[in-house]
């Protein structure tokens, strides 16, 4: 009897760990199909119907389709370099320097736009030492403008993303493919390449999804209305004109386009992982060459160079105004740390059930949606049951967390399936217990990608502006709010101070939760 | 015990407050900012109305839309002239009661809803340092090399972008997509808001930008700095006023109206110049702060009324767009 009694509770245990996730999974499924639909809806439903589209609607949306592609390519083109020769190498400063070219994902769009002027602009650097060499000059505005901004901004999302790629592949691999004796061609081709076509389809879908929604950067780099998107389209239906149907219309048109592109994605990236290893730390035969050593240090410099610089710009015109933050910039600043963190834990909550391929394209709704649509539409859902004014923090926090989701997501889901294929036999052989399972396998496992994704998410939410327009509250302002504030009232170089505190706290976000979840890991 | 009277001191507390009126008023962001005017009005309103003036940023007719007649405003604070028309036909408004004598505007006034509190001109700013000789006018700005760089907003997400387009309009008429046409390839680049522009032109990237007259008075008052200029064209600059309105659905309606008249006193309207950086509405010139005194103004205004504006703007901004298109 007994030894039937010990079998029923390790199959019920079986059952409950298929079981009690997929209800959680659900629950976290329907919370952002209701959260995207919702407002969405709710905008709808006032506007009384579906509006029609404007004049160079058509235009906006051919220039946003094109971008957002072309941003994404280049994006995930550079990175897949840039990622190897950080992942076959080795040097002093490599944490750091990974950790920093991080920084521009996490920025506010005006402050980086105005760092990438200061580099690339009329005034730049670049444009200063193309004269000193007598050469003809750049202009940094038009189509390649918008782009390399948006290069600017996501290439280190593809680096990291590749990289964990690269880190995820089992020492074991490597060791083999070098007592094979592979080549270098046969070694990437079974090894490197498959990897890539795992990884790169979905930070391709993640990139292009976040360009569809770009407005203030096509807009001040694109050089005019030719760099319409149909973000801007969306803010003028909606702040302008009051015609809340086309507004409607466009951020379903917007969804549709990143849910098809998540949807490519996931067709594409469907390879299995490489199993698990025993976690030893990854040697390298390979690329051992004089060539690929100095093409790999090229391709780290370069990249380097043209994140940081950027940034360094940021952080010498932001000096000077440090010192005129005045104590409301300050109060700003700890709202926004503290929204910051409760994003990233109810981000990090949300994303762990939903790290599954399904998962993570309903996640992708979450940056695809208009943020104005999305924030009108909470507001229309709030307004009957509470004060929009009293939820303005809440709200804020809520909706960082839902459009990190994404990114979180993308971080999570490949190594969360591969631990799951990896570990669940020998799991379900042993009976454990959904909260076991999450303690000693899944979590412990997911440390490196968990660390990672909450640290983007706590500097997102501490970048983002967000739906907070309206639902703003005079006495808690967020820091990027601040910036804007400020910029709008002269502040010009007090502006630069505040951003410079977005970034030094931003950051720090980033580079706490990041280096958390790499301690002890030989990455 | 102790806990009785505690507690009763408490109650008598929260009923003090619930005593002391409350007026909401919906105004910008950067009104509502620390470096905005929005501390100041408070405190001098507070000192005469016995009463907690409470502002409340944001988007302000979206949300007064969104909100209808359930709105808690008191009062909006810094509407535009491209509003008015939606914001009347919505019906959400009350007359403001505030004799328009005062009134020192360069253009006629006599709405009875929204009330003026300060006015500007659109106008290129230019820093005298970089372009000792700036265009003398619309026509020389049209003509001039295409090396030199202005940079302007876009009219479909920023009220200063919408007002460049009818300034165009209102000089050059017909003739508006040409002369778009011939400023395009001086256009360095279109911003989505003010902020965005004016940071290029202080950051030194472009030669002129696409701002206000009153802009150069910042620069005289808080930085001593004269190098920073209005280009005056001899065709005239459109017109640019910022608004208030009593909110009809009021359940303050005497400390609505007592606010209304609040903003044509002489207190307030000394207050303005420096606090929005704007021209009082209502106060002769010899009465402006010494920087505004120096502001040089053109002698020709041009503004569409809000009906006027209405007829042309579509057709203007696609104008502007298709000339920029090209």
């Amino acid at each position: 009897m007994a030894p039937r009694i010990v079998a029923l509770t390790a199959a019920g245990q079986g059952v409950a760990l298929i079981v009690a996730p997929r209800v959680v999974a659900l629950i976290a499924a329907l919370a952002v199909a209701g959260l995207t639909l919702g407002p969405v809806g709710a905008v709808l439903l006032r506007a009384g119907g579906w509006g029609a589209l404007g004049p160079g609607d058509g235009q906006a949306l051919r220039f946003t389709l094109v971008q957002a592609l072309l941003s994404a390519g280049v994006s995930v083109a550079l990175a897949m370099p840039v990622a190897r020769g950080l992942a076959r190498r080795r040097f002093p400063g490599r944490g750091a320097l990974v950790a920093l070219m991080g920084a521009p994902f996490i920025l506010p769009v005006i402050v980086a736009v105005l760092g990438l002027i200061a580099v690339f602009g009329q005034n730049g650097l670049v444009n200063g030492a193309l004269r000193a060499l007598g050469l003809p000059e750049m202009t940094i505005y038009g189509i390649h403008g918008v782009v390399l901004a948006h290069v600017f901004f996501n290439l280190p999302l593809a680096v990291r993303l590749l990289l964990q790629g690269w880190l995820a592949i089992p020492a074991e691999r490597f060791r083999l493919a070098a007592s094979l004796g592979l080549t270098r061609g046969a070694l990437f081709r079974v090894l490197e390449l498959p990897m890539l076509l795992r990884i790169a389809p979905g930070a391709f879908a993640v990139i292009f999804v976040i360009c569809l929604s770009s407005f203030a950067v096509a807009l001040t780099l694109g050089g005019g209305p030719k760099a319409t998107t149909v973000e801007l389209a969306i803010y003028q239906a909606v702040r302008f004109d009051f015609d809340l149907g086309r507004a409607a219309l466009l951020s379903v048109i917007q969804l549709a386009l990143a849910l098809s592109a998540g949807l490519v994605a996931l067709k594409l990236g469907a390879g299995s992982g490489f199993g698990a290893g025993l976690d030893r730390g990854v040697t390298r035969w390979d690329g051992q060459g004089v060539w690929a050593r100095s093409a790999d240090a090229l391709w780290i410099v370069l990249a380097a160079l043209f994140l940081l610089a950027p940034l360094l710009m940021v952080g010498l015109r932001g000096l000077t105004g440090l010192v005129l933050l005045g104590p409301g910039t300050w109060i700003a600043a700890g709202h926004s740390v503290s929204v910051a963190l409760v994003s990233t834990a109810l981000c990090i909550l949300w994303a762990l059930p939903l790290a599954t391929r399904r998962g993570e394209l309903l996640g992708l709704a979450g940056i695809a949606l208009s943020p104005l649509v999305l924030g009108t539409g909470l507001f229309l859902i709030v307004r009957p049951f509470a004060n929009p004014f009293a939820l303005a923090l809440p709200v804020t926090a809520l909706v960082n967390a839902l459009v990190s989701l994404p990114f979180a997501l993308r971080i999570l889901r490949p190594e969360a399936e591969a631990v799951r294929a990896d570990y669940r036999r020998l799991a379900q052989a042993l009976g454990l217990t959904p909260l076991a399972w999450l303690r000693l396998v899944l979590l412990p496992r997911l440390r490196r990608p968990l660390g990672f994704a909450a640290g983007l998410t706590a500097a997102l939410s501490m970048g983002d502006l967000g739906v907070i327009a309206l639902f703003a509250d005079p006495d808690r302002a967020t820091l990027p709010l601040q910036v804007y504030r400020l910029m709008g009232s002269y502040q010009m170089a007090a502006a630069a101070g505040a951003a410079l505190l977005l970034l030094i706290l931003s950051f720090g976000a980033f580079w706490m939760f990041d280096r958390g979840g790499r301690v002890n890991a030989d990455t | 015990m102790k806990a009785t009277i505690f507690a009763a001191g408490l109650l008598s507390a929260s009923a003090a407050l619930a005593e002391t009126p409350v007026l909401t008023v919906y105004a910008g962001d950067s009104i509502v900012s620390e470096w905005g005017p929005g501390p100041r009005i408070e405190e001098m309103f507070e000192a005469q109305c016995n009463c907690d003036l409470q502002f409340k940023p944001g988007d302000l007719l979206p949300r007064l839309l969104l909100e209808g007649d359930r709105t808690e405003a008191d009062i909006v604070f810094g509407l535009n002239t491209d509003v008015t028309r939606k914001a009347r036909e919505s019906g959400l408004f009350a007359p403001h009661n505030v004799d328009l004598s005062p009134l020192t505007l360069p253009i006629a006034w006599e709405d009875e809803i929204f009330l003026p509190y300060n006015y500007g001109h659109t106008a290129f700013i230019y820093n005298t340092e970089r372009l000792p000789e700036p265009p003398a006018s619309f026509d020389a700005l049209l003509e001039a090399p295409d090396d030199l760089k202005i940079v302007i907003q876009d009219p479909r997400s920023s009220v200063s972008g919408l007002a460049t387009v009818l300034w165009m309009q209102a000089v050059y008429g017909d003739k508006a997509e040409e002369a778009w046409e011939k400023l395009a390839p001086k256009i360095l680049t279109v911003t989505k808001g003010w902020s965005e522009s004016y940071g290029l032109f202080t950051d030194g990237e472009a030669d002129m930008v696409m701002s206000y007259t009153t802009s150069p008075a910042y620069h005289i008052i808080a930085e001593g700095d004269r190098s920073k200029k209005a280009a005056i064209f001899p065709e005239g600059h459109y017109f640019m006023v910022e608004l208030a309105a009593k909110v009809a659905s009021t359940d303050q309606p005497e400390l609505a109206d007592q606010f209304m008249a609040f903003l044509l006193s002489e207190p307030f309207q000394e207050m303005i110049a420096t606090g929005n950086w704007s021209i009082p509405a209502a106060l002769p010139r010899e009465k402006w702060p010494e920087g505004f005194q120096e502001l040089e103004l053109p002698e020709k205004v041009l503004f569409y009324s809000e009906d006027e504006a209405a007829a042309l703007r579509d057709e203007a901004i696609e104008a502007w767009r298709r000339a920029l298109s090209r």
